[in-house]
């Protein structure tokens, strides 16, 4: 349901080549021409890796500790690399907080998971006449079209829905795959690239006059999303998704779970000139036994995939392209309840970022004593993805502008934080 | 100057989210009057009246005023807001339509063709009717309300079969849907033997307080977004946060019990059977201010305070109140929903968010509709039948050069000139795939089996978030993988296979020229004849192709493909 034109699929464009040319038989072998003309992806090339935490974790235990407070938990702070301290169940991604800084005055109102999904991925609260595009797919839009080699979805989701593309439409839409890369169906199965055209070609034909016939924008858009998806199976670049190659010592750097996979993948992927890779790790909605959820099952793996990948980027000097940027739909409460879990917290809480260029070591913002409250200027949503979006170099006095004349700020009308951007 | 109204509004709606509480009432406002707001030229009123009036004469066939109170309010709707409504569909157009929204999947080639050629002028509204006896009917409504009630991939020690069971027997009946409600919200015992508990279950997957439960049936019952109250006042409706709590503190007295049991084979414990049971609490419950403050709430429905002793059964007295009176908001919140699910949008975006900071677009036929729901005794065949003979669900899904501004999907309010048309839902897919292949009449497969393998595929396209509300996502959403599942997968791989006993066999094996067999294709899959720019393409396909068996599957494939297919419009 895109409002906005899309741009013309350039490279990508082999349907509409189709589509456009008298139908004939037998084939235009484009096919092969595509894979000779895929070059090496420039390394250069800006990205955003989020890791996004299912469920919305606890910060005070992780990034903003508070010992002494009747909130405080069971965790101690330990120092880091960093100007600040985080818990002491993150020693591994305590040596790189040089690189990474944490926003420790989050307040963002939305404690329900829906909600609060969607106000942190698209800086906008739900509204019911218009469904606003998710971070991902804005960097897919501005930066993906640009990006003429790029012949795999601009905006990857690692086990996880992630959100809409909304009015940005279908093909800046994450592709969602599992951590371990593999992609069901993309096998052509033994069907020739001859039969596969004959096919395409049949179906363009049958595709051309559904959409002569004025149903809307919705048959456009499937039709855009096959050429995308042929463009993938037939693309050298899905050795991307092909975790399995990495060398066992640098999966198990990662950490051998979905979480760490999945990063290692981001890796992979922003390597070959995707965009914004998103990584879901879930497993945080701790409403009862936190403590030990956190000590035995999820800090362990968050601080391992953390720190594994600061390093892995640092090392191939990917990291000062690439922003990293930590967060859930919200955090738990300071209050620890009867069942030793902590609930829905919007008021006041944490989120990460690094990379990219961006300042580390830094904490930014605080909450008070007990960490129900910021103290000072707080921050939403719209202005760490302006921070994100300065990093990635996309304007952020971009206006979107609908068909019948809505006008939509890229980040709601957010700021870019100065101490990051420094 | 129309647009240039409609632009402000929409100039207005957006600083109202860009500042979240100050502006909202616009937002109300905005949505609530779709209507022609500045005076217009005498002559352009004339023309919008008189082409509104040169079809007063539509009718499927029924007769009946409400259907008449429907028609005629949506008309003022279009001639408010000087458009013009798209022709009547064709047959063939609006028999696939209402098969989809009724039975779930297409119709079979031969159905299209009788009814095409059928020449009674009630033929649609027979239709209906004969729909509505059909089992597929009853199958299909049990799949989207197990959806909507446990979702697809329901958590652990959640009988889907149980909740299917329930629904299965309700809609069978045709029992109210305030009986259903009630039993639903009432409900005690074994997960299979009552499998109505089996919506409550599936709210209690973490010690919530019935936090999930009091959100989900406020939402999926009474048409309420209510989520956001557990922690503060509703920005923009009058919700309070102590009403979020006086109506979680119904859903206190639940408590699951997982029983297990031991396995021989394995010897191990092993899950059992679940069941929903009756707690004993009493008293107020207790929540946090914004501030810390801990305050008391007491059950109460809306401002009807309820005892909270531990003689008062909580959520039997709060199924009595949901059910009852002249206007239930679970009759409004129904007929919004499946308005919705028949038309594409319902009254009010989203359609579970009523309330007076989301105006509907058409209140007087959603006030009319919900009145009659509850007098016909909630009779929901009654409600489809309503939804289904009116002049908008009859109309096709093209635009005109006259209602091109009808268009939801850009964020408009619908004016239901022209039907909008939806993709195609997993099931709706998987089982018209069946249908196209004729593979649901060689097929032995009893009810459970089709159910179990249906079911089965379908997990691949499932992706829970693993939060409390048990909220699950599907990439079967027009997405890259749904497009690659479709071109290359096993589904589709089975459609067009060609061996003895397959559906394009039997084609292929039939007498006839090559025209009449890509005829029986198209009709198959989309329910429609070819055009003749189609036959000739289709007829070098065939000429080509040495081997015409790969010439009829790739076009098979091709069809299987397409928009068209994929769409119901």
């Amino acid at each position: 349901m895109s409002l906005i034109i899309p741009k013309g699929m350039s490279r990508r464009h082999f349907l509409n080549h189709v589509a456009t040319g008298v139908a004939t038989f037998p084939a235009l072998q484009f096919l092969s021409h595509l894979q000779a003309n895929a070059q090496q992806v420039k390394k250069n090339q800006k990205a955003c890796i989020l890791m996004w935490m299912g469920g919305g974790p606890p910060t005070i235990d992780i990034w903003d500790l508070k010992p002494g407070s009747k909130n405080g938990g069971e965790f101690k702070p330990i120092s880091t690399a960093g100007d600040l301290q985080i818990s002491e169940h993150m020693p591994e991604t305590a040596k790189v907080m040089n690189e990474l800084s944490v926003v420790r005055s989050m307040s963002t109102r939305e404690a329900d998971h829906g909600r609060g999904r969607y106000f942190m991925h698209t800086s906008y609260v739900p509204n019911p006449t218009v469904v606003h595009p998710t971070f991902g797919s804005i960097a897919s839009y501005e930066l993906g079209e640009q990006r003429k080699d790029l012949e795999i979805p601009a905006f990857v989701s690692v086990g996880g829905p992630s959100e809409s593309s909304g009015f940005l439409g279908m093909t800046n839409a994450p592709f969602v795959v599992s951590s371990n890369g593999q992609i069901q169906n993309a096998s052509m199965g033994g069907v020739t690239e001859q039969r596969l055209n004959q096919r395409l070609t049949m179906l363009a034909e049958i595709e051309s006059s559904f959409i002569k016939s004025k149903r809307g924008e919705t048959p456009l858009s499937h039709k855009e999303v096959y050429s995308k998806a042929v463009n993938l199976m037939t693309s050298p670049q899905m050795e991307a998704f092909k975790v399995d190659q990495e060398k066992p010592e640098v999966k198990e750097a990662y950490g051998d779970n979905s979480f760490g996979q999945g990063l290692l993948l981001a890796r992979r992927l922003v390597e070959t000139g995707v965009p914004f890779v998103e990584v879901n790790m879930g497993g945080w909605d701790l409403h009862s036994g936190v403590f030990n959820a956190l000590r035995t099952n999820q800090l362990p793996q968050l601080d391992r995939g953390i720190a594994a990948l600061t390093n892995d980027l640092k090392q191939r000097g990917l990291l000062e392209h690439t922003v990293l940027v930590w967060m859930g739909e919200f955090a738990r409460t300071p209050r620890i309840n009867q069942d030793v879990g902590r609930d829905h917290w919007a008021n006041s809480w944490s989120v990460m970022v690094g990379g990219g260029g961006l300042k580390g070591g830094q904490a930014i913002g605080e909450t008070d004593a007990d960490g129900t409250s910021v103290v000072g200027k707080s921050y939403v949503p719209g202005d760490i993805w302006s921070t994100v979006a300065h990093a990635l170099g996309i304007p952020l006095d971009k206006v979107y502008t609908s068909k019948n004349g809505r006008p939509m700020k890229i980040t709601n009308g957010g700021t870019a934080i100065a101490e990051l951007i420094g | 100057m129309l647009n240039m109204i409609r632009t402000r509004l929409w100039i207005v709606l957006i600083v109202g989210v860009g500042v979240a509480v100050g502006v909202a009432p616009s937002c109300a406002e905005a949505q609530a009057k779709p209507k022609k707001v500045a005076a217009v030229d005498a002559s352009d009123e004339k023309e919008a009246d008189s082409a509104a009036q040169s079809r007063t004469s539509f009718t499927t066939g029924s007769s009946d005023v409400i259907i008449d109170f429907v028609n005629q309010q949506i008309r003022q709707g279009w001639v408010d807001n000087e458009i013009e409504p798209s022709e009547v569909a064709s047959d063939e157009e609006w028999i696939r339509r209402v098969y989809l929204d009724i039975l779930g999947h297409i119709p079979p080639s031969a159905d299209v063709t009788a009814f095409v050629e059928d020449r009674d002028d009630a033929k649609r509204s027979k239709l209906i009717d004969k729909l509505l006896d059909d089992p597929d009917y009853v199958r299909n409504w049990t799949t989207i309300w197990s959806n909507l009630l446990i979702g697809r991939q329901p958590p652990r020690r959640v009988s889907q079969a149980g909740m299917q069971k329930f629904l299965r027997e309700a809609f069978a009946k045709n029992r109210p849907w305030n009986e259903i409600v009630f039993d639903i919200t009432s409900a005690e015992g074994h997960f299979e033997r009552n499998g109505a508990v089996n919506y409550l279950l599936a709210q209690m997957t973490m010690a919530d307080e019935g936090v999930q439960a009091t959100a989900k049936t406020t939402k999926l019952f009474l048409g309420m977004q209510v989520q956001c109250t557990q922690c503060h006042d509703h920005p923009f409706n009058d919700w309070k946060q102590a009403r979020f709590w006086e109506f979680n503190s119904f859903f206190r007295q639940m408590r699951r019990i997982d029983h297990r049991k031991f396995d021989e084979k394995s010897g191990r414990q092993v899950d059992d059977y679940s069941e929903l049971v009756r707690a004993d609490f009493e008293g107020p419950v207790f929540y946090e201010k914004r501030s810390g403050l801990m305050v008391a709430a007491s059950p109460a429905f809306f401002d009807i305070k309820v005892d909270d002793s531990l003689d008062t059964d909580r959520r039997a007295a709060l199924a009595r109140f949901m059910v009852e009176g002249e206007k239930p908001l679970i009759a409004q919140a129904f007929v919004n929903r499946t308005w919705g699910q028949f038309m594409g949008y319902g009254f009010t975006r989203p359609v579970d968010d009523m309330g007076p900071h989301n105006s509907p677009s058409h209140p007087e036929v959603l006030d009319r509709l919900s009145e009659e729901f509850v007098k016909s005794g909630y009779d929901i065949k009654q409600l489809v039948r309503w939804i289904c003979n009116s002049e908008p669900y009859n109309l096709t899904s093209q635009f005109n050069s006259k209602n091109e501004s009808d268009d939801p999907s850009a964020g408009e309010i619908p004016l239901f000139s022209h039907m909008y048309p939806k993709a195609l839902q997993a099931e709706q897919l998987y089982d018209s795939l069946i249908v196209a292949t004729q593979a649901h009449k060689s097929g032995s497969a009893g009810w459970e089996q089709a159910e179990s393998q249906r079911q089965r595929w379908m997990q691949q396209f499932v992706i829970a978030f693993g939060t409390d509300e048990g909220d699950e996502a599907t990439i079967f959403n027009g997405t890259i993988p749904q497009a690659l599942m479709m071109m290359n997968g096993e589904l589709t791989q089975n459609a067009i296979n060609t061996a003895p006993g397959s559906y394009l066999h039997s084609v292929l094996s039939q007498k006839g020229s090559d025209n009449q067999k890509v005829k029986e294709l198209y009709l198959a899959s989309l329910g429609r004849a070819p055009t003749s720019r189609e036959f000739s393409t289709a007829g070098k396909l065939i000429k080509v192709n040495r081997d015409k068996v790969i010439a009829y599957q790739d076009l098979f494939w091709a069809l299987l493909n397409s928009n068209e297919f994929m769409t119901n419009h």
